[in-house]
């Protein structure tokens, strides 16, 4: 098994897009969201530089979940919100693996709300992309928990009565090394943000806004009109003051004594106090703050890298400790084996 | 004084305290020094789910038993021929079990009004005659250890704490055992604090010397050696073989292990012990929960790796949904229950075999895998391989259902040759197998073993895309044709069928015995100890032990057939007596104790022989 051991690293393959599609029909409803998330990753794929046979499609259950079935590459699709727990296993003892995981909002914040926070905080070398429509689409449109408060679904005809999850702020109170956010609609910058994923070392986390026509329809039409759009959605950018609105007439800053980040109008601060987006910063909490500023009318939401900072891979830090153990052995296998099994207090019969 | 050495063919000791008296290290080391004799041992720890229950008290006592022979035994002994009672709470919760005439060596120390009371004594069982048919031997344990380690610089609760080196010692004065690996263990245990191993030492050193010296004792006993197969042994619990089997398997198979795991007792100690391993190219992970941990396992086979993951009871019926999973992939995955009584938390540290019904059926839809149960603390090595050989060779999950008596059981094990272990390499799938060669089929069978080909990640031109949903044969496209379906749930079945599983082996000596005693897993012990004594008495009887149970041993219709009764011992109610009635038409006779504890011999004597007699 040549290369096993080998780090992901692109390798010079000239691929296109027809080459990450599959035989299969695809079957989502017509006007999905999930189509265009698919076609964008079947046309950024390629960039990647990882032969097919090295990228692998994990995912769990749930209309998002179908997704590996339509990539020509090795692919999983699971249980009910199990994929990174399954995808942990698969990213650790195959370090020379490029590892995806796709779920929803319902298999990865409701059934799989555990096995998420755990890769998060671990930092396994995984790309997750969380489809998130704010329904659970498969089982025909049950509120979910990033449902807002007060939702009527079949399940919940005079409104559900449970606050929803902001998965950004779940994963970066997990201390996730990488958050972003993108829309189904926007493919540029839905494949900016899968670009800044591939390269990080660890988990990446990736929500993007997805829209279920057939379930919770224009759910994020206000993110995606070009009449509210640019006031609506704040794009941060790595090392640039965050402004947004038609005009850059709205700004991002920090209220002194205050916790968290606010909007405020650009013309009513001096330029220096705005807030310069970076990324990078160690501690969680102003990734956090960011997370905190859209409302529930989705006005002042940011999309974009929120955070992206280095800390150890846990496939690279177990790994280590494997290699590190086999290195200080001597002896073949078959020899360390016999020394094992007679190790400690024997005796000999005659 | 010379004393008079008797010779004995064997004895059951029970050590017994308060959890904090350290009475399984001490048991452990007089298993140790009684294994370099050379004698067969075999042990039964019994201790409290609480880490220190109220000091004193019944629910914390903590025993450990060890029954040590000059010929081959099957059992820890069904009742001690010595009990070592460190309290009052010790000597009220293991009298019961102890045969008129045995000696009961008793710490007087404690033996305050205060603890009498705590365990109900309004009087002193020393002191009202209450053990007139015992022979009782009152020593003062701690005094007698604190006045023994006056000149050692360490504080007064640490010369305490050594008094149970002092009973050792005792014991090992009693029993003629060689001393030299237990100074060897203290002085490894104690590196860190050299005041310690003196101590401890010297503790030990005053019990032997005290059994010297004191007339109370004026007789020493020796039990010869058993006559063993030659070769190189060691005692070894059933935790302990199951990992040194999942790293032999490692080793024959050339593949990585992958271990997912999440502690739970009595299964904690296979991670630990496969954690200091990773040489062997061993992964040990620490899941989130259950789910996870087989999800990594999982995981980790569908890359190519072996994946096992170890639990009890309770994890396997998370790992359900997962399991059903991985027979839909048909992948190889190694599941360890290692059964504790329940339901739910039930008894923690006490056995029981009642998860025999979840590991056949305790899935959804039809979701056939192979189970397999060790018989003894060292043959969990060899069913631990065997487990991963049919995991490996079928693609299929396997169960293998241990328990706490084997888990924490110990036995000599005669150490196997590497080279003589089954050679358990298999091949990865590398190139197109469909008819057109460059098409791949997921799902085309090997016509022998119906496995599937196993394709890792990483094999170019191999790229597929599998999962829990139906699919089509062959292709492994996802499929909602309803003759498939049939096709595929009848192949499943099938699969595991076709394993190659050896016949069930019949132990009937003289080939006279009308009545059959079929076990399976850990009872194995105490029937075959209840068969040899019933042999002895003149009845005929014949034994078979199952150590497959999915599929089941092609020959077994027949020998159930052969005999006028069946009977067969669990510690459940009754749910391998089940399947055979249901599979064979025999109307097997259930005999089921739910105590916790193993049978013992006596009591399936005793119920063997009204059967023998009166059919
Ligand atoms: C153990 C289990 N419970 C319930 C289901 C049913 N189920 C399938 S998908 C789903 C919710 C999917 O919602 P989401 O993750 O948001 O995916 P979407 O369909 O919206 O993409 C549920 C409840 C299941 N497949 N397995
Ligand atoms: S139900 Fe919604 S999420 Fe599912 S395929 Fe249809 S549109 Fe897409
Ligand atoms: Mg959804």
């Amino acid at each position: 098994m040549a290369g096993r051991d080998a780090p992901a690293a692109p390798v010079a393959v000239k691929l296109t897009m027809k080459d990450f599609k599959s035989d299969q029909e695809v079957r989502w409803c017509p006007g999905c969201g999930d189509y265009a998330i698919l076609a964008a990753v079947q046309s950024f794929m390629p960039e990647l530089g990882i032969p097919r046979e090295r990228i692998v499609f994990v995912s769990g259950i749930g209309c998002s979940s179908r997704f590996p079935y339509y990539m020509n590459t090795y692919g999983l699709h699971s249980i009910h919100g199990r994929a990174p727990a399954i995808a942990t296993g698969l990213s650790v003892s195959r370090p020379d693996l490029s590892v995806w995981v796709v779920t929803g909002d319902g298999d990865a914040l409701s059934i799989g709300g555990n096995h998420l926070i755990h890769a998060l905080r671990r930092n396994v070398n995984l790309k997750i992309l969380l489809f998130n429509n704010r329904i659970y689409g498969l089982t025909k449109g049950q509120y979910s928990p990033t449902s807002e408060l007060g939702k009527i679904t079949k399940s919940t005809p005079v409104g559900s009565a449970d606050s929803p999850f902001n998965p950004l702020s779940l994963a970066l109170g997990a201390e996730a090394t990488f958050v972003a956010r993108t829309i189904d609609s926007d493919r540029k910058h839905l494949q900016s943000v899968l670009r800044a994923a591939a390269e990080h070392e660890g988990s990446a986390f990736v929500e993007i806004y997805q829209n279920c026509n057939i379930f919770n329809d224009g759910a994020f039409d206000e993110l995606k009109d070009a009449g509210t759009r640019d006031d609506y959605l704040i794009r941060l950018e790595h090392g640039q003051p965050i402004t947004f609105g038609k005009d850059g007439q709205f700004c991002v800053v920090h209220p002194p004594g205050g916790f968290g980040l606010e909007v405020r109008e650009t013309a009513s601060v001096s330029p220096d106090h705005i807030v310069v987006h970076d990324a990078g910063v160690a501690e969680p909490a102003y990734a956090f703050a960011l997370s905190r500023l859209p409302g529930e009318d989705l006005r002042n939401t940011p999309i974009g890298v929120f955070r992206q900072v280095s800390r150890p891979s846990y496939d690279n830090l177990v790994h280590s400790q494997v290699e590190a153990a086999k290195a200080k052995a001597t002896g073949t296998p078959e020899e360390q084996l016999a020394g094992l099994l007679t190790s400690g207090d024997t005796w000999t019969i005659i | 004084m010379t004393k008079q050495v008797r010779q004995l063919d064997r004895v059951v000791i029970r050590f017994a305290g308060d959890s904090g008296d350290g009475m399984q290290l001490t048991g452990d080391r007089f298993t140790s020094e009684t294994a370099q004799l050379g004698n067969d041992i075999s042990t039964l720890p019994n201790f409290p789910a609480e880490i220190r229950a109220p000091a004193g008290t019944l629910p914390g006592v903590s025993s450990f038993q060890v029954h040590f022979a000059d010929y081959d035994i099957l059992t820890p002994g069904d009742a001690p021929n010595v009990l070592v009672a460190m309290n009052p709470a010790a000597l009220k919760a293991n009298l019961g079990d102890l045969p008129r005439g045995a000696a009961i060596i008793v710490n007087t120390d404690e033996f305050t009004k205060r603890n009498l009371a705590k365990v109900g004594y309004s009087v002193s069982p020393l002191e009202d005659g209450s053990l007139d048919g015992y022979s009782v031997h009152p020593v003062g344990l701690t005094s007698m250890t604190v006045g023994a380690l006056a000149d050692h610089d360490v504080s007064k609760k640490d010369a305490e704490r050594a008094k149970n080196m002092f009973a050792l010692g005792l014991l090992s004065w009693m029993y003629s055992r060689p001393y030299e690996s237990t100074i060897t263990f203290l002085e490894r245990k104690f590196a860190a604090r050299p005041e310690l191993v003196g101590a401890n030492i010297a503790a030990f050193k005053a019990g032997w010397n005290f059994g010297e010296t004191t007339e109370d004792f004026a007789v020493r006993y020796e039990v010869k050696p058993a006559k063993m197969a030659p070769g190189t042994y060691r005692n070894i619990t059933g935790n302990a073989a199951l990992a040194l089997g999942i790293i032999a398997s490692a080793v024959r198979s050339k593949l990585p292990v992958f271990l997912g795991a999440y502690p739970i007792t009595p299964a904690s100690d296979i991670l630990h012990e496969l954690s200091k391993h990773k040489r062997f190219g061993v992964t040990t992970m620490q899941a989130e929960d259950e789910i996870a941990a087989i999800g990594a396992a999982l995981g980790a086979a569908y890359g190519g790796a072996l994946g096992i993951t170890t639990t009890s009871g309770p994890g396997v019926a998370l790992k359900g949904e997962t399991i059903s999973l991985a027979v839909a992939l048909e992948l190889p995955l190694v599941i360890v229950d290692v059964q504790r009584a329940g339901p739910s938390t039930g008894m923690p540290t006490k056995t029981e075999q009642a998860d025999l019904n979840m590991a056949l059926f305790g899935r959804h839809g039809e979701a056939p895998v192979a189970v397999i149960a060790p018989k003894s603390p060292s043959d969990c090595f060899h069913a631990i391989i065997e487990a991963s050989r049919i995991a490996l060779t079928h693609r299929t999950p396997v169960i293998l259902l241990s328990d706490n008596y084997v888990a924490n059981g110990s036995e000599p094990w005669l150490l196997p040759d590497v080279e003589s272990l089954p050679d358990l390499t298999v091949e990865f799938a590398s190139a197109p197998n469909g008819e057109d060669g460059t098409t791949f089929l997921p799902y085309l069978r090997d016509p022998e073993t119906l496995a599937r080909p196993w394709a890792i990640p990483g094999t170019a031109g191999l790229e597929h895309r599998i999962g829990g949903l139906e699919k089509a044969d062959k292709t492994g496209d996802i499929s909602y044709d309803p003759a498939n379906h049939d096709f595929m749930v009848r192949t499943r079945a099938a699969r595991i069928e076709a394993i190659q599983v050896p016949d069930v082996e019949v132990e009937d000596p003289d080939g006279e015995a009308r009545v059959l005693v079929l076990g399976w897993g850990s009872t194995y012990g105490p029937i075959g100890a209840a068969c040899r004594a019933l042999r002895q008495r003149g009845h005929s009887v014949a034994q078979a032990h199952l150590r497959h149970l999915a599929p089941l041993p092609g020959n077994l219709g027949e020998v159930l057939k052969s005999y006028d009764r069946v009977v067969i011992p669990e510690m459940n109610l009754g749910q391998l007596a089940h399947v055979v009635r249901a599979r064979y038409l025999v109307d097997a006779i259930p005999y089921n104790k739910v105590r916790g504890l193993p049978f013992t011999a006596a009591e399936l004597e005793s119920m063997l022989e009204d059967v023998v007699k009166n059919g």
